[in-house]
This record gives C-alpha cells, sequence and structure tokens, in this order.
C-alpha cells in the first residue's frame, strides 16, 4: 500500500473507506471494524494485498468499511469464495467477514470444509445469536426458548456451539474474544493473523436492537471478572476477580472443576496450566458456560499444520518442474496419432 | 481401387463383399468390457482410414448385477468410406455376449440384420435374469434376422487354456476373443491392439498374454470356420480424409485441452471449481492431470462452494471455470447471478443430461437451453454458447474462455452426456490459429473506478487484488454506474440493468454472422439445430439434397447472443424446422427474439436423433408444402 511504505506508521484511519458506516447505532460491529482497523495499522499490513470477503448479514457490509480490497459475495459461501481466491493467489492475504446464521446455517458446510482444508485465512464469526438483517429471528447459536418473530412461544432446537463446531472439524486456530474488549481483541486477531491455515475466531457481538444484553452474563463490568476466563498458553487457568479461583480436573474423571486457591490447601500447583496445543483441553474449555464455569476467552487452541493453498502449490509446481516445456500443441498430440497422407 | 479379398479356410481366394459404411453395436454386461473393445475398434478403424462416429452409451450403476438387462453396456460404431457424421440409426451387426445385451438391444434391429451372440451365455441362469421364459436362440424368435451363434465362451477358454489362468480370469478375455472376429469381418489390423495389450498388461504379462491369444484365436476363427449364413468377411474402403495427423477425441478431453489453450493465450491461471456428477466429472479427471500446465483443480463440497470457488479465481486474476450437468447447475444458479453483478469472467460447462430432478443421468437430452439463458433470478444476462461435436470442444473451449475475458462476463458452455463421451477421429490444429489478444488488468490509479467500461464492448476493468492504489469493493448489491458503490437509486438501477444487458447483446458483434452449414442461404426450408444434433441433421440434410430436396442446414453455436443476422438469414426460407432434443426451447428463442414462424421437431428419449426421423420430418413438411401450392395454384 502506498501510504504505509513511508516512514509515519499508518494509523486505523488508514485502513478505513470513504463509506458511511450503516449499522444500528450501539451496534457491536462498530466496536469490532474499529478493533480490526487498529489491528491491521499495528501490523502495518499492505491495503493492496489485503482482502475482506463476506457473505450476507448485518457482519457481512464489513468489507465496504475497509480501505482495502473487499467482495461481498452471497449467504454463506464467502469461504469457498476466500478458497479460490487464495489458490489463484496466494499472496493475498484473506480475512473472511461472517456471523451465525451466515456461517453456521446456510453455509454450515462451506465452514466445516474450509477449516478441514486449513485454508491460510482469517475467518471471524461474529455471534450475536440472532438474525439481525433479515429482523430478529432465532439463529443457529440462539438458547433453547429464543422468543423471536419465528418462534413466538419460543425456540425448540439445541444450538451450534461454534469454537466447538470449528475444533470438531479439525481447525488448526481457535479462539474467541468479545466486540468490546479491544485491547484483548486485538491480541487475539494479530495472533489469528500469524497463523498460518485458518484461523477461526468466534466474537461475541452483542445485537442491540434483537438480542441486548444476551451475553451481559459473562461481558457486563461487574460479573466480568468471575465469568471469564482469559487463557494464555503456558499459563494456569486462573481468573476471578481476587484471581484466586482457578480450574483443575475433577479426580477420577475427565471433567473441570472450579477450585478456590488457599482453600483446603489448594495452590497454584493444582490448576491447570494452559497448552493451546491440546485439542481436548481446547475442546474442554470450549464447552464451559456460564454460571457454572467462566467463559473461556483467547486463544483455546493453535496447533499449525500444512496449509491448503501451500500444498496445492507445491503440487503444481512439482509438475511444473517434471515437464518444463509443457506445451498445449504437444498435448494434443500425445497418444494414439495416425496420419493421413493425401 | 484395391480389391479386397479374404483367404478360404481352403487357400481359395475370395472376394469380400464392399460396403460403404456399417453400424456395429458391442454389448454385454457392464463388466465385459465393451467399452474397451469399442475403443480398441475405433482405434484400428480409424487407422484403416475409415471415417468414423462412436456412441458409448453405459448404464447409471457402476457394476450392476450381472447379467441383468438394466446391467448392459453398448458401445456403437459407425465407420464408412464417406464422411461419417453419427454413430448411425441402427446397427448393421450387433454383438451380444449374453441374453441381457440380446434382449435390450433387438428392438433397434431390422429384418435381416446380423447378430453374433455366444451361445455359451444362454444358460438357464442368465436367460432367467434376462427375463427370458425361453432360449431365443432356439424358440425360432430370431427368425428374422441372421444369427450366427458361436460358443464363445467355449472358444476363449480354449484359447487361453496353455495360460493357465483360472476360469474366471480366462472368460474375461471373451471381449478380446469376439473382438478378434469382429477384426476378420472388417479387415481391420490386430497389431495396434496386441502392441496395445502389452503396454496394458505389463506388470500381468500372463493376462497380456491371454488377452492376445483370444484375440488371435477369435481372428483365426473367422479366417477358417465357415460362420453361418457364409459370411465371407467384408470390405470398408477408406474415406476421402483431409490429409494431415489425426487423434480419436472425446468431448471432454477437447474441451479439457480448449480450456487450457484458452488460458495460456490469455496468460491465466486455470482454475477449474467442480463436484463431481455424471456425466460431467470426466473434465475435472482430465483437467486434474494437466498441472503441469499449471491448472488448479479444486474438488469443492458442493456445486455451490465449486462455481464460489472459480469466482474467487476469477476475482483474484485466473480465469475461473466450474463445471457440472443440470441439476448441479441449478444449485449454481445464485452465484451464478453475484458473478453477473460483479461482472467478472467465468466459463460455466454444462454437460446435459436427459430428464429433470435427477432424471436418466447417463443420457443425453438438450434441455438445459432455457436454464442456460434465462434460469437466475432478475434480469441477468450472460453468454451460452453450445458444441456441436467431441471435437468441437475444443475451439468451443477457447471461444468462452475468450468471451468471458473480453466482454468480463460469464459464459455457459452446453455440452451433453452424448458429446462429452463419444469419439471422433479429429485433424489436430495447430493451436496457434486460436490465438487471441491477451487481457491486460487495470493498473492506473489516477480516476479509477471499478465499473470504468471500454467504450465499444461495454466491458468493466479488470482490477486485481495485489494492485496498489486500486482497492475498492464489489458485490452482489446494485452499484452505482460510476463509482461502484451501494447505490439503492431507481434510475441508477435501470441504468445498471440496460448496461449489463447491452454489454452481453454486444457480444454478437464480436462473433461471425451465422451461415448455413450445409446448403444455400435461402430456400424452402432451414432446419436449424445446435449442440450435438449436427451430426444426424447434417448427414439427413445431405442425404436430403441428394434425393432433390431444397433444405438448408443451420446450426448454432452462438445461442445468446444469437448471430445478428441469424432473423435476416432464416426471413430467406419459406419454413423454419428446430430439431432438439427438448420440447422446443430453441424453438421458442428463435420465435420470441426473431418472431420467426418455426416449428419444432423434437424428441426426449434420452437417445440421439436418427437420421432418418429428421428425414422423415422434412420430407412430410415439404410434400405437405408442395401439396398446398398445387392446390393452390389450382384454385387460381
Amino acid at each position: 500500500m502506498n501510504d504505509v511504505a513511508s516512514a509515519d506508521r499508518p494509523t486505523a484511519k488508514d485502513y478505513a473507506s470513504d463509506q458511511e458506516l450503516r449499522w444500528c447505532p450501539g451496534c457491536g460491529d462498530y466496536a469490532i471494524v474499529a478493533a480490526v482497523q487498529r489491528t491491521l495499522a499495528d501490523l502495518a499490513v499492505s491495503r493492496d494485498k489485503t482482502v475482506f470477503v463476506s457473505g450476507i448479514g448485518c457482519a457481512s457490509r464489513f468489507p465496504y468499511y475497509m480501505a482495502t480490497y473487499g467482495f461481498h459475495t452471497i449467504h454463506g459461501r464467502a469461504p469457498a469464495i476466500a478458497t479460490g481466491i487464495k489458490l489463484t493467489n496466494p499472496e493475498l492475504d484473506i480475512w473472511v467477514i461472517s456471523g451465525d446464521g451466515d456461517a453456521l446455517s446456510i453455509g454450515g458446510n462451506h465452514l466445516l470444509h474450509v477449516l478441514r482444508r486449513n485454508v491460510d485465512i482469517q475467518f471471524l464469526l461474529f455471534n450475536n445469536e440472532i438474525y439481525g438483517l433479515t429482523k430478529g429471528q432465532y439463529s443457529p447459536t440462539s438458547r433453547v426458548g429464543t422468543r423471536s418473530p419465528s418462534t413466538p412461544t419460543g425456540s425448540l432446537d439445541r444450538p451450534v456451539a461454534p469454537a466447538s463446531f470449528a475444533l470438531g472439524a479439525d481447525a488448526r486456530f481457535v479462539a474467541r474474544s468479545v466486540d468490546t474488549q479491544r485491547d484483548h481483541l486485538c491480541n487475539v486477531l494479530k495472533r489469528a493473523h500469524a497463523h498460518r491455515g485458518t484461523s477461526f475466531v468466534e466474537i461475541f457481538q452483542n445485537c442491540i436492537v434483537y438480542n441486548d444484553e444476551v451475553f451481559a452474563g459473562f461481558t457486563e463490568k461487574d460479573v466480568a471478572d468471575d465469568a471469564q476466563i482469559r487463557v494464555e498458553h503456558g499459563k494456569p487457568l486462573i481468573f476471578g476477580k481476587e484471581r484466586n479461583r482457578g480450574l483443575r480436573l475433577a479426580p477420577g474423571r475427565i471433567a473441570f472443576e472450579v477450585a478456590t486457591l488457599g482453600d483446603g490447601g489448594v495452590g497454584e500447583g493444582d490448576i491447570l496450566v494452559h497448552d493451546e496445543n491440546n485439542r481436548v483441553l481446547a475442546s474442554m474449555l470450549a464447552e464451559l458456560m456460564p454460571p457454572a464455569f467462566p467463559m473461556a476467552l483467547g486463544v483455546l487452541y493453535c496447533d499449525p499444520a500444512e496449509s491448503f493453498e501451500a500444498v496445492v502449490a507445491a503440487q503444481i509446481e512439482r509438475a511444473e518442474a517434471d515437464a518444463p516445456d509443457a506445451d498445449v500443441n504437444a498435448l494434443l498430440r500425445q497418444g494414439h496419432t495416425w496420419q493421413v497422407r493425401s | 481401387m484395391e480389391k479386397a479379398a479374404t483367404r478360404a479356410s481352403d487357400g481359395e481366394i475370395v472376394a469380400r463383399r464392399e460396403l460403404e459404411t456399417v453400424v456395429v453395436r458391442f454389448a454385454g454386461d457392464s463388466g465385459d468390457g465393451i467399452q474397451l473393445t469399442g475403443g480398441q475398434f475405433t482405434q484400428v478403424t480409424a487407422l484403416a482410414g475409415n471415417d468414423l462416429t462412436t456412441f458409448p452409451d453405459f448404464p447409471a450403476e457402476i457394476r450392476a448385477p450381472a447379467g441383468t438387462t438394466y446391467g448392459v453396456s453398448t458401445f456403437q460404431i459407425n465407420f464408412g468410406g464417406r464422411r461419417i457424421m453419427t454413430a448411425g440409426d441402427r446397427p448393421d451387426v450387433l454383438v451380444a455376449l449374453n441374453p441381457a445385451a440380446l434382449k435390450v438391444n433387438l428392438a433397434d434391429l431390422a429384418p435381416g440384420d446380423q447378430i453374433i451372440t455366444d451361445v455359451g451365455a444362454y444358460t438357464e441362469r442368465n436367460l432367467r435374469k434376462a427375463g427370458y421364459d425361453a432360449n431365443p436362440l432356439e424358440d425360432g424368435s430370431l427368425k428374422k434376422y441372421r444369427v450366427i451363434p458361436i460358443d464363445i465362451s467355449k472358444q476363449t477358454l480354449a484359447a487361453v487354456k496353455p495360460i493357465g489362468l483360472s476360469q474366471k480370469d480366462a472368460l474375461r478375455c471373451k471381449n478380446l476373443w469376439t473382438l478378434g472376429l469382429i477384426y476378420w469381418l472388417y479387415d481391420r489390423d490386430r497389431q495396434p491392439t496386441i502392441d496395445w495389450l502389452g503396454r496394458k498388461f505389463e506388470t500381468r504379462p500372463e493376462l497380456g498374454e491371454a488377452n492376445i491369444a483370444a484375440l488371435n484365436a477369435g481372428h483365426a476363427y473367422g479366417e477358417t470356420v465357415e460362420l453361418e449364413g457364409e459370411v465371407k468377411g467384408f470390405a470398408v474402403r477408406q474415406a476421402q480424409i483431409e490429409p494431415g495427423l489425426y487423434r480419436n477425441v472425446t468431448g471432454g478431453e477437447a474441451l479439457s485441452w480448449g480450456l487450457v489453450a484458452g488460458a495460456k493465450f490469455a496468460d491465466l491461471k486455470l482454475f477449474l471449481g467442480s463436484y463431481p456428477i455424471t456425466p460431467a466429472s470426466t473434465l475435472l479427471h482430465l483437467l486434474a492431470r494437466l498441472k503441469h500446465f499449471g491448472v488448479v483443480t479444486f474438488q469443492a463440497e458442493d456445486e455451490m462452494a465449486a462455481i464460489c470457488a472459480a469466482i474467487g479465481a476469477s476475482y483474484a486474476g485466473g480465469i475461473g471455470v466450474t463445471s457440472s450437468s443440470g441439476p448441479g447447475i441449478a444449485l449454481k444458479t445464485e452465484a451464478l447471478g453475484l458473478a453477473i453483478s460483479a461482472e467478472l469472467p467465468l466459463v460455466v460447462v454444462n454437460s446435459q443430461r436427459a430428464g429433470l430432478s435427477t432424471g436418466l443421468p447417463t443420457k443425453t437430452e438438450q434441455s438445459d437451453l432455457f436454464q442456460a439463458v434465462f434460469g437466475r433470478n432478475a434480469d441477468s444476462p450472460l453468454a451460452v454458447i453450445a458444441a456441436c461435436s467431441p471435437a468441437d470442444c475444443f475451439e468451443v473451449g477457447v471461444e468462452a474462455v475468450r468471451i468471458a475475458i473480453r466482454h468480463m462476463t460469464p459464459v455457459i458452455v452446453l455440452s451433453d452426456g452424448y458429446i462429452a463421451n463419444a469419439s471422433e477421429p479429429w485433424l489436430i490444429p495447430d493451436v496457434a490459429e486460436f490465438a487471441f489478444e491477451p487481457p491486460e488488468f487495470h493498473t492506473e490509479a489516477d480516476g479509477f473506478q471499478p465499473y470504468l467500461r471500454d467504450p465499444d464492448t461495454l466491458a468493466r476493468v479488470w482490477a486485481i487484488p495485489g494492485t496498489p492504489g486500486l482497492e475498492h469493493r464489489v458485490g452482489g448489491i446494485e452499484k452505482d454506474y460510476d463509482t461502484g458503490n451501494i447505490s439503492y437509486d431507481p434510475a441508477n438501477h435501470q441504468r445498471m440493468t440496460d448496461v449489463r444487458a447491452e454489454k452481453v447483446a454486444r457480444i454478437a458483434d464480436d462473433t461471425p454472422p451465422q451461415t448455413p452449414q450445409i446448403g444455400e442461404e435461402s430456400g424452402r426450408m432451414a432446419v436449424v439445430g445446435w449442440g450435438s444434433t449436427f451430426g444426424p441433421i447434417g448427414r439427413a440434410v445431405i442425404n436430403l439434397r441428394g434425393e432433390g430436396y431444397d433444405v438448408s442446414h443451420i446450426h448454432l453455436r452462438h445461442l445468446w447472443p444469437l448471430p445478428r443476422n441469424l432473423g435476416a438469414l432464416l426471413a430467406g426460407f419459406d419454413s423454419v424446422l428446430v430439431a432438439e432434443l427438448n420440447t422446443g426451447q430453441l424453438k421458442m428463442l428463435l420465435r420470441g427474439q426473431l418472431l420467426v414462424p418455426a416449428e419444432g421437431l423434437n424428441k426426449v428419449t434420452g437417445q440421439p436423433f436418427k437420421i432418418s426421423e429428421i428425414e422423415a420430418a422434412v420430407r412430410t413438411r415439404l410434400e405437405k408444402d408442395l401439396e398446398k401450392d398445387n392446390e393452390r395454384r389450382r384454385v387460381r
């Protein structure tokens, strides 16, 4: 990008397009777009090498607000479009922006496959547990009993847990953050950007119009410290206002229990240490639910593997190296031919 | 001309009977190697200097239960000493390797046609599986045909006995024994097949040896044993064929090479996103083997992902291709709308199959024309072109890439199951003949807008990610005519709808005017076709003209937009007959677009037109017209 190449450090504004943001006043998306712009500035990425791809939904308007390349596509299909872009030009830095309906209902299949293929993109799922753009129907992440225009007496189907879904699909990077936790979100986004392969980030995002305060139980200031655990690789799984509560394995069971430091001789050594390479641990963390347990935030899992576009390119390079003189005329004449004489 | 001859058992030279053209149909169980047998016969027949066309027809089931009628696989070849344009209306010779094969194919034979069949396969069990109460070889029901019953199973077992295979493996050489006999019957050279068998069974030489022994034994049988009905073998003279280097080519092969050539001319990475579907998967298989041309093939999770990945490829500066058959194309429809709205190049191949829904996956039909031209929500114009024969797919592949890039539009290529799988000899061209100017990506940041248009073609600029200073956003929401930003302005939507339509209409300025393939530019009747009906219409029109009928053949490659001069051309004919394998889609298109009083000749049986069907339709109409003319004259 032209101006980033200059000596001045870029600012978040350098990554904002000239388009006016058109989300509802108070929408969590404002905070997320600001965090993403700040992250890009901190990383000083090239605007011209960066592509934002989205599907359909409130979140999917995101690319219009970025001063990078952007492709606002169709409902659920952004992962497939992004895969085609990355396979064609692996140099591009691709962010897919999606919501819970886009990624887990109509696009559930594409999310599954982009994760298992491990295409090198950042996949941000704005989870607000509701359909916003279509005016408030319950979504695949809505909790049982959600009252909405399509479920006036309460929804009946059980929700999908995005992070658990991603881990089940063999995602190699799974993280969580919250729209309003700017610094935490920026750090998670930086980790996602640094990871080669699909980086799956679930962002709890408040829909002020149709599902206000749905995450208040663990995001409100007065409860946050006790209802969240910010996991960090190599550090004990400790949380709470007093930093005196921790997660340990319940004796004789494969399950967490919350232990209070100092209670009955519990010391820091009794608390589990977060290992982001451990998928079993990540799956257990992903399933923790307030109020019994804190909501786990941060990088739950990071265990890099070869990315899809890299192995695809390598296979083609090998084939090209083995046949350096590939020529269409020769191709047409391969195999059985015969000469007809006049 | 060389006098064809054959040696009878007593060493006496006997003249072979000369034939101008022959249609042979090989039929047997899916596991009998029928397609392979047909393929070998095709190759040696091309080498013998005959022109030819083939028609493989096989069941949708991969391994249908042996001996059943629905497990019958057939391969038909029409070859001869003149230009061969179809696989033949009906077989002159039916080679039936079991009772089921006889039962399924008998209806296509005429009295006097020859049947070569393996009596060894007419066991009680096989007869029952084929649904015969009595053995048709014994109950007189085949009286009107010339049946040559041979115990091919027994002969094959005897021939390969010295090699010591298991009974099962030995019997699998039955098709080669039969092929040997047919080679003798039509005086074909065995050597290319012997060489091929040697290569094929390099790692299992005993199987190669057995198959070669069976081939030779079948040939020797023809030479030495007096066949029922005193068949002495036939000679089919060489056709007048344009000199040059030839190969056999299927539509799938020719299309894959055409796309590769088009991408080379365009200097773009070829990207195929595809999801397996019969009969379109061939293109995926073939392009997957061309990685050394830099081709990226992506087997997507579904049809939507396949086209979306291809759209992503074009967005990133490659040429995206996606390939499917009707039901799969239906699933791609929404994404096609996006590609039209984002005005990106894209090639969409539809190998049409018969029927709605799942229909008849391995049979052929042309019923997706409306789907291609109109089958999307809203006004969503794109280009539609059709291949008319296996070899034509090469040129059509190049043309699709050219139009897509030059006009920044999706192009639908209509092929069908018949074209994709059938083969014909092809005078291999120099690909340079088809070269076109590569596109230029936009790089100038000054005055850049994503929907800047070429004043002639109205194609928008192609500005790809990675280009400094051109960062912009596109998508499926209606865009402002100038800036490309989201616009809900009513007048702007009208203007954008109009310009998208006009852009596609102007493709017709860039394609050649329509001329008749056969016959004059005006006259009593034009038979109009598109796609794989080319052969039967062409042969019928040639035959009819030989009989003195004033009829021309007009075959369309460009179906949308239609050629600029088509209305004027058709107006020069008293009547227009549109022959197509659907219930009248091109007919309606021509009526609607050109106001010509076209009539339809339509068929949807999953089988190609017979030449005789087209001849009969033309004769009936022209004779009726003649009567009417005469009556009018009498009245005056």
